[in-house]
């Protein structure tokens, strides 16, 4: 991290320009404040000696310089030790000093002149004094100029201006110099960032954005951020897994299909059995496209993005509908279905996928509700068949609640033991007990990525015995 | 029945072409859409088949060129894009049916053949007659041979599905789409058994069945065996 770096961030370029407004501001404020006061201060000066020359006049008796220089010099007698900043300067007729701590009058002053600031030099002293004074011509034309010494005064403003020069400095430098060191640590934040980000893709895809748990606009930029990485791995760890399963799922289809094709070709004598053999053949394929298309439509459902499909969705009479398309199948693997009562609930949902998802749960609770003696037989750690002596039975029901809706298919089969129950979620996990069943092995994750991507959950349930899956979407 | 297939890859038209000619009906081929489209403006076809990603001129283009012309051929789309906003697509565009690839042929030939009979009238008739077994669809009565046959309602509509297309083969996904209005891939044999339902009330009773199973295509309602 270069110096200018941290000098062309926005923090940095923010407080420089607060520092900007606030010395131009103040620094106009100051001039003005002295301006005014050194302005105020000469006038109130000018009204004093103004009001000095009348009482000088009037005790004088008249406006000759003699009368005057008397005056004079009984209020020199008088008053001088208590105005020691008091200047005069008096002059005759002739225009020669007659009396007056002044050694002369202020240069080109005549009686004429409407008076103000000038400067004077005292013996012995080394330097010119600023004094405010008042000239006045006299009828025997004398000059007479009063005046005041304001050096301290003067001196007093200046030094107020030093200081608030060096104070608009010295906040000047604090303000950029706070805003230097911000400028820095926000470049270490995101220096600190910009390393973990260039090390995620360079592939480390579980590394994840420095937090510092202060809750700053950073730890909230990483937490979100941090949140989003999070589900861009699980997505690839999804891909990652549907690759691996396409590899081992459809290979073993896909060779079975080769093998029947090949055997067909090897051993079929007759015409009718090359048929028969290129018929399981296309068989072989169509189970292969069922795998393909339903491998598809998860990997769409979690890209997640039908939103814009989705429309006013009446839940009682699409389950109704779905158990009504399979209640003659149920029957005829032997099995009651029942169904509850299905209150009409409407809710926003893609049609089609949550009737895939209520037929997928129908089909698999007629599958493995009819299949217990078949699956007890294949399955040496199952409980004692005790529940093969009753006739199966499944219950299809819609319980609607205060924000969700639960559509619940049970059934009295095997069900699915409870470390097993997450699993048989996850793609092609049929559990090795339904291996001889016909499927794909995608029912159940199918279900869950439609619940997902409503907002919904699948909870699969013990029906003790069987499995209750309920599907709960918010309303 | 001649049939226009339009479509980029010569190993599956020169398929379609083969088995449409074997099941007796006239093919042509047009390998991109507008050679489609110009061959399409010809008329003279019965269906067109209509792949939708097509080289020069896309499937849903050269159908809507044609429904804006006033041309009201039935169109197959036929694609690899198979959700079901895809489809909705494809019909929106002008398409009569939607298959999906990869398909059966015996189910895109049953699909051209109902699409076909559409084109004709008497879609609309009232009494729909298949040998003795008689549906009127005013009263919604269903009788064989005079006896009064009682039908649930969705019993009726699978009938009067089959019936509408006697003599025809119907597919199970047809069956699926056009009577329940679903449009997925069924894991098990749910059509069949409701098929078979209707069978023994239309069938078992009566010496001559009329409901029968075209293997490895579908069914098809018809007087005779053959």
């Amino acid at each position: 991290m270069t110096p200018r770096a941290a000098l062309s961030t926005t923090v940095f370029g923010l407080s420089a320009l607060g520092v900007a407004a606030y010395l131009v501001v103040t620094a106009a404020l100051v001039a003005l404040v002295v301006w005014q006061s050194n302005r105020n201060f000469a006038a109130e000066v000018l009204d004093t000696l103004s009001a000095e020359a009348e009482t000088i006049i009037a005790m004088a008796g008249d406006r000759s310089s003699q009368a005057i220089n008397a005056g004079l010099q009984r209020l020199h007698t008088r008053d001088q030790h208590h105005h020691p900043n008091r200047l005069y300067f008096l002059s005759g007729p002739d225009g020669r000093k007659l009396a007056g701590n002044l050694a002369q009058p202020p240069v080109g002053w005549s009686g004429k002149t409407t008076g103000g600031l000038f400067s004077y030099k005292t013996n012995g002293a080394p330097s010119l004094r600023t004094a405010a004074g008042l000239p006045l011509a006299l009828d025997d034309g004398g000059f007479l100029v009063i005046a005041r010494d304001i050096e301290d005064q003067r001196k007093f403003v200046n030094r107020v201006r030093w200081i608030a020069l060096l104070a608009i400095a010295a906040i000047a430098m604090g303000g950029l110099s706070l805003g230097f060191l911000a400028s820095r640590r926000v470049l270490s934040r995101v220096e600190k960032l910009t390393t973990a980000t260039q090390s995620i893709m360079a592939g480390n895809l579980s590394g994840r954005l420095p937090v510092q748990n202060s809750g700053d606009e950073f730890d909230r930029l990483s937490d979100s951020v941090n949140a989003m990485l999070e589900r861009i791995e699980q997505l690839m760890g999804g891909m990652k897994e549907v690759s691996d399963n396409i590899a081992h799922d459809l290979k073993t289809p896909l060779n079975r299909l080769r093998n029947r094709a090949e055997n067909a070709l090897r051993t079929a004598r007759t015409k009718d059995e090359l048929s028969a053999g290129l018929g399981q053949t296309i068989e072989a394929a169509d189970e292969i496209i069922k795998t393909f298309n339903a491998l598809l439509l998860i990997a769409r459902l979690e890209a997640g993005a039908i939103e814009e499909t989705k429309a006013p969705v009446a839940l009682g009479s699409l389950v109704a509908g779905a158990a009504e398309l399979y209640e003659p199948l149920a029957e005829e693997a032997g099995l009651r279905m029942q169904i509850g009562h299905l209150p009409e609930v409407t809710i926003m949902a893609n049609q089609q996928l949550i009737i895939q998802a209520v037929i997928n749960l129908i089909d698999n609770s007629i599958k493995y509700g009819s299949k217990h003696s078949a699956v007890l037989a294949a399955a040496p750690d199952a409980d004692p068949p005790h529940h093969a002596v009753h006739p199966g039975q499944i219950t299809v029901d819609l319980v609607k609640h205060a924000h969700s809706v639960d559509i619940v298919i049970a059934d009295n089969g095997p069900g699915i033991s409870e470390h097993d129950r997450q699993r048989v979620l996850d793609r092609f996990v049929r559990l090795d007990k339904s291996r001889s069943l016909p499927g794909t092995g995608l029912g159940l994750s199918l279900v869950s990525a439609v619940a997902r991507l409503h907002g919904g959950t699948l909870r699969l349930e013990d029906n003790a015995p069987g499995l209750r899956a309920v599907l709960r979407l918010p309303i | 029945m001649r049939v226009l297939i339009i479509e980029d890859d010569s190993e599956t038209a020169n398929f379609l072409i083969k088995a449409m000619r074997e099941s007796g009906h006239g093919a042509e081929w047009a390998a991109d859409g507008i050679t489609g489209l110009d061959l399409a403006r010809e008329g003279a076809f019965d269906v067109l088949l209509v792949d939708r990603m097509l080289p020069e001129l896309d499937g849903l283009s050269v159908i809507q060129t044609l429904r804006k012309e006033g041309n009201q051929t039935p169109v197959l789309v036929l694609s690899a894009l198979g959700e079901v906003d895809d489809r909705v697509k494809g019909l929106k565009a002008g398409g009569d049916d939607y298959l999906t690839k990869p398909y059966a042929f015996a189910e895109l030939l049953a699909r051209v053949e109902a699409l076909s009979r559409r084109a004709t009238p008497g879609e609309q008739a009232t009494r729909l007659v298949v040998g003795d077994l008689v549906l009127d669809r005013l009263s919604h009565a269903v009788t064989r041979a005079g006896e009064t046959i009682t039908l649930q309602p969705r019993e009726y509509r699978l009938l009067e599905y089959l019936m509408k297309h006697a003599g025809q083969v119907v597919t199970r996904t047809m069956l699926l789409e056009n009577v329940w209005d679903y449009h997925f891939d069924p894991q098990t044999n749910v059509i069949d058994v409701h098929v078979s339902r209707l069978r023994s009330k239309i069938d078992k009773a009566f010496d001559k069945p009329l409901l029968h199973t075209v293997r490895g295509a579908g069914y098809v309602v018809r007087e005779t065996e053959s």
